[in-house]
């Protein structure tokens, strides 16, 4: 027994034409650039057809001055077999356009996706679609920046200071 | 302190202090920690309380965990703004008389986390009596910070009431 990605994915093609733009494969490891529409019905399939049950990650990337597509969305995820063969893990990337930055939330397929999502949001103020609770999970609730988009400066303290002078004055 | 073991006093002898010196006698003797410990350096810190460094050495090893216990907070680990309200919350809890280190670099001046989320030195919003510098401080720096807190003790005390 062993978990075969090609003939995973090539039925996953055949399934849903127009909406894996493209593969990449680089030392062993494959990764799918999706459509944005459809990310949560192909995050579904992987988890129900192929086994994907765990999201290892959620994460975003900032493209500013790089490339057209502003930002990127990027899961990972990884498949457990009960065979050291049937183990397989992937990444999948959307392109999300700085004017809409709305995507789909995959936390109806899996519930850990929930603070992974938030975190995305807080850092990089992506917004997830159908999230039940999208609100900051690392930086205080009324901090406005997004600190890890790439034209906010990282040394930019004054905000911090700011949340942090609010949350005196209400005890 | 004076000691007198004149016979025609009573024999056994007796000590002639003030109020002021006694209470901070035993203030700097027997100072409660608050252990506030956020990162690695809490980890030292932790060394300092256990058997090997044996803070209790110094009077120091009741180590409590609500600030109402407590006449010394160690700030030992990075403390965000998101924190600091808390740190600063929880100082503010301490009874009357209190003292406060500031543990490794991070809390001393925000360490090597010039960030966007990293307080740069916990005396934005504490006031500070001992520095201790390291990433992070031997325990042997610990204790002499607390040794210094009772020097300071000593030497300044603070009003009985």
């Amino acid at each position: 027994m062993s978990f075969e990605l090609k003939a995973a994915l090539d039925s996953l093609r055949a399934k849903f034409p127009n909406t894996i733009k493209d593969i990449k494969t680089f030392k062993d490891e494959t990764t799918l650039i999706v459509e944005r529409d459809r990310i949560r019905e192909i995050c579904s399939h992987f988890k129900t057809e192929f086994g994907f049950r765990f999201i290892v990650d959620i994460t975003a990337v900032d493209y500013l001055e790089v490339k057209t597509t502003r930002f990127e969305v990027v899961y990972l995820l990884h498949r457990y077999g009960s065979d050291f063969n049937e183990n397989a893990r992937i990444r999948l990337k959307v392109e999300l356009h700085e004017d809409d930055l709305k995507i789909a939330s995959v936390t109806s397929v899996w519930s850990g996706a929930n603070w992974l999502e938030r975190e995305v949001y807080d850092m990089f103020g992506i917004n997830f679609v159908g999230h039940p609770d999208l609100r900051r999970i690392l930086m205080p609730e009324d901090y406005e920046p997004f600190p890890l988009r790439k034209d906010f400066d990282v040394r930019n303290r004054e905000p911090s200071k700011e949340s942090f002078k609010r949350a005196l004055d209400e005890g | 302190m004076g000691v007198n073991n004149n016979p025609l006093l009573g024999g056994d002898g007796f000590i002639t202090t003030k109020v002021g010196s006694l209470a901070n006698w035993a203030r700097k003797n027997s100072l409660w920690p608050l252990p506030f410990g956020t990162a690695c350096c809490a980890i030292e810190m932790m060394a300092v309380f256990a058997s090997r460094f044996d803070l209790s050495r110094f009077g120091a090893e009741v180590a409590r965990f609500s600030p109402r216990q407590a006449d010394l907070m160690i700030v030992s680990g990075t403390i965000t703004y998101k924190m600091a309200s808390v740190c600063r919350r929880i100082y503010e809890q301490m009874p009357e008389p209190k003292w406060v280190i500031a543990m490794g670099s991070c809390t001393c001046g925000g360490g090597p986390f010039d960030s966007y989320a990293v307080v740069q030195g916990i005396d934005e919003f504490l006031p500070v009596d001992v520095y201790v510098g390291g990433c992070p401080p031997r325990p042997e720096a610990l204790i002499d910070a607390v040794m210094k807190v009772q020097k300071k003790i000593d030497m300044l005390g603070a009003p009985l009431v």
